[in-house]
């Protein structure tokens, strides 16, 4: 079976809910009183699609203003991103835009993006409009989902979808720091933290970043999540 | 602090018996922290003269490790990948989010509301108010009510602390009202203000203002924090403190019920002699080849586990208790392993350590922090992390802080008084100098310190209620005057024996510890004083379970 192992940050504004959708997605719970995260939170999760394996290192950052300056140490070497914002605020949505340049200045190696518009339950409160956001996330070929942590709506898909384009982007041999292997040549490691993808290994001088290499998101039918 | 001649003490206190060659209890040749006293920082604090406020920022240690470890690596690729280590990119980015902020001008229309504001229930009748404020006179954090709400109040503290500065050029430090103290000091960019009808002497909550400010460098860096009102005079720092209100918040709680601040030390786990062996050489054996990391250091429920350190550098109990601080107040190191920036203001007020901060294992509430220079380090400490949490399960260390944790009756540590047995004594506290550790008879379980942050969190209201059983907190209330005493930098006190109706309290300061017992009342000197040396033999032989007695390297 063929194994890959990808790093992926979740970017977006103070207590749109990250942690919630990360916790609700690896944990299967949902917990009212998640604290603010502090620096980045270290998860790691394996998603098995179309007879891969895609071992994920989630990289669940801290919104508040005093790190945004310390994102960069974070994102180096991502292959993914989630960019979440909550659809009751649209600061938080003029944020993701920011980050998303951020990303495309930064970020040399094409990466899979996935904006994410949370609290979906809310939508009596909603303040972006559902179909401004999914034209935004066509310009930067990114997929768009709306998620619910609180009702668990939506965040199964995401995940997938990453991984899905993962896939898609580690066969493409564009990209350096995405490692694939196949598990009856290679053990798989066992214990999350001893993979050692994640120092710096020489990286390969690639065209800089731009929109067409971006790996979009997997075509959607039906783009309600 | 105290001078050196022993005048006034009883010649048999000075030697307790059998004792008379021997350390005093707890000290030993190499420590851990910075054997310091509190009260020095705010003789220096003091000493300072108007042009010295504004605060320049001294040699960076931790540039100092770097340029060290760089000079120690044969791989040059591994120089490469430091030199573009530094904190430089963030600075950068920094500036820039601090000059796109969104400032919301305040226009002067709503002082009469201020002034309503200011006689509302949130407001009035608090025992303390700390507000903290910008030298342009925006507010940035109050303790009680909405600081937006207070512009009117801020402003008025910058003009009297700046016409103070223009015009007499001074400084603004107290102003005593018949029942009240207000307490100024202004540190770099920053005016932090208490106001105060507790029994806090000027002194204690100055150094409460300077543990406020740490808190902040703590969060900014002082490099950050003073570019940032470089560049922007204006600047609302409320923006990049969201969030991080609440760590204030708990220090300030956290400062009024816990001796560790008035004492400047720092309080250990008590744990078997072993056990602590144990844990500091999983940690060692674990670290020894991982050559950026600065401190290791594990601790619960605010106290000290072991701290392992690179060599020549120690730490501020200060900053100790800024790490206490953050871990008490951020629930979500809880959830998963963690990699943040962390400044010790003492240690190196100027950058950012890298901390991977982790819970041991879910049933053992032991929190590792491993501090670095290297900023890519996450993946290796992380592997250290298990294996430390490894070795320490095969040695049974689990188990022994969980029992120290949970103040397992069989252990000595748990209920001194009632092992010492001398029933008169009901309640004490120890500090050893020179390792700047404490040990005290009944520290806060944290079920109480919960009811006491509840309490001051939904008001901090005076009450008048009597209390009926009196909690370590409220011994801690008691010795404040008797710590200022001893400590009263003019007229210091070596001893100090009051006997009331309601109880006796004895304070002494010797070169190598001090000491503060509260007696049933009406108590006899001399009995007091057979009594205290008892509790000094007691100390002395459980010394290895309840202070760390060495310094660890890696
Ligand atoms: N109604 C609703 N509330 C949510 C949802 N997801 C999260 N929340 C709430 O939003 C708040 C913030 O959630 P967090 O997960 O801590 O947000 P965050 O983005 O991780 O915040 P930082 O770590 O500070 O950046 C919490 O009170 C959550 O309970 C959701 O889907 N619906
Ligand atoms: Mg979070």
């Amino acid at each position: 079976m063929k194994v890959i192992e990808a790093k992926i940050v979740v970017l977006g504004s103070q207590g749109v809910g990250k942690t919630s959708l990360v916790v609700r997605y690896i944990g299967k719970m949902f917990s009212k009183h998640v604290s603010p995260t502090i620096g980045a939170s270290f998860f790691t999760c394996n998603i098995s699609v179309e007879n891969a394996r895609v071992k994920l290192q989630v990289w669940d950052t801290a919104g508040q203003e005093r790190f945004r300056s310390m994102a960069p140490m974070y994102y180096r070497n991502a292959n993914a991103a989630l960019l979440v914002f909550d659809i009751t605020s649209m600061q938080s949505f003029t944020a993701i835009k920011g980050w998303v340049k951020e990303l495309q200045s930064n970020v040399p190696e094409a990466m899979v993006l996935s904006v994410v518009g949370n609290k979906s339950d809310l939508e009596s409160l909603r303040a972006v409009p559902y179909n401004e956001a999914t034209q935004y996330a066509a310009t930067i070929g990114a997929a768009y989902c709306e998620t619910s942590a609180l009702h668990d709506q939506g965040i199964e898909k995401v995940f997938k979808n990453t991984a899905i384009s993962l896939l898609q982007l580690s066969s493409s041999n564009l990209v350096s720091s995405l490692r694939s292997y196949d598990s009856t040549e290679e053990k798989i490691p066992t214990a999350s933290t001893t993979n050692d993808r994640a120092t710096h290994t020489a990286k390969v001088e690639l065209p800089a970043w731009s929109i067409d290499s971006i790996a979009h998101g997997e075509p959607q039918k039906n783009m309600c999540c | 602090m105290a001078s050196t001649s022993n005048d006034n003490v009883p010649q048999h206190m000075n030697a307790p018996e059998n004792a008379s060659d021997e350390l005093e209890p707890g000290a030993c040749h190499d420590s851990i922290l910075n054997p310091t006293d509190s009260f020095e920082e705010f003789a220096s604090e003091m000493s300072s003269s108007l042009r010295e406020t504004c605060l320049t920022t001294k040699s960076s240690t931790i540039s100092e490790i770097q340029s060290e470890i760089l000079e120690t690596a044969e791989d040059p690729k591994l120089k490469a990948a430091k030199s573009s280590d530094d904190l430089q990119t963030k600075d950068g980015s920094m500036s820039a989010s601090a000059s796109n902020s969104n400032l919301i001008e305040e226009n002067g229309d709503d002082t009469d509301d201020d002034k309503d504001y200011l006689q509302s229930p949130e407001l009035v009748n608090k025992e303390k108010h700390v507000f903290i404020l910008s030298t342009a006179g925006k507010p940035i954090y109050s303790r009680y009510g909405n600081e937006d709400k207070l512009a009117g109040l801020c402003g008025v503290i910058q003009a009297l602390v700046s016409v103070i500065e223009e015009q007499n050029q001074d400084i603004l430090r107290f102003i005593n009202t018949k029942d009240c103290k207000a307490v100024f000091l202004v540190k770099g960019p920053l005016i932090l203000v208490a106001v105060s009808k507790s029994n806090e002497s000027e002194t204690q909550l100055v150094l409460q203002l300077t543990y406020a400010f740490n808190q902040i460098v703590s969060l900014l860096t002082l490099t950050q924090l003073n570019r940032i009102f470089e560049q922007r005079r204006n600047y609302d720092l409320r923006r990049l403190l969201a969030g991080a209100e609440r760590l204030i918040d708990h220090l300030l709680v956290f400062m009024e019920k816990d001796p560790a601040f008035l004492l400047g030390a720092v309080r250990c786990l008590p744990l078997p002699e072993k056990a602590r062996e144990n844990i500091t050489n999983a940690i060692t054996t674990t670290c020894h080849k991982i050559r950026d990391l600065v401190f290791a250091i594990m601790i619960a429920g605010n106290q000290l586990i072991t701290l392992v350190r690179m060599k020549k550098y120690t730490l501020h109990p200060s900053d100790i208790h800024l790490l206490f601080n953050l871990i008490r107040s951020s629930e979500s190191f809880k959830t998963a392993e963690s990699w943040t920036p962390i400044c010790l203001p003492k240690f190196d007020a100027t950058g950012f350590l890298h901390g991977h901060v982790s819970y041991i294992s879910e049933d053992c509430q032991a929190c590792l922090l491993l501090l670095t220079v290297q900023r890519d380090a996450f993946t290796t400490l992380s592997q250290a992390k298990h294996t430390i949490a490894e070795k320490m399960r095969r040695a049974n260390c689990l188990v022994a802080i969980n029992n120290a944790l949970n103040r397992n009756e069989e252990l000595s540590t748990t209920k001194p008084l009632k092992h010492i047995g001398i029933p008169e004594i009901r309640h004490f506290m120890y500090k050893c100098k020179s390792t700047a550790q404490l040990f005290s008879s009944d520290p806060i379980s944290l079920d109480r310190l919960q009811d006491y942050r509840l309490r001051h969190k939904e008001g901090g209201d005076i009450v008048d209620k009597k209390i009926t059983k009196l909690s370590d907190i409220d011994y801690v209330r008691n010795y404040r005057k008797f710590c200022n005493q001893i400590h009263c930098v003019a007229t210091p006190a070596k001893l100090i024996f009051r006997s009331s109706s309601q109880d006796t309290i004895l304070s002494w300061v010797t070169n190598g510890f001090e000491l503060y017992v509260t007696f049933d009342p009406l108590m006899e000197k001399d009995h007091a004083i057979k009594a205290v040396d008892r509790l000094l033999r007691w100390i002395k032989k459980e010394e290895e379970r309840i202070f760390i007695m060495n310094a660890p390297t890696f």
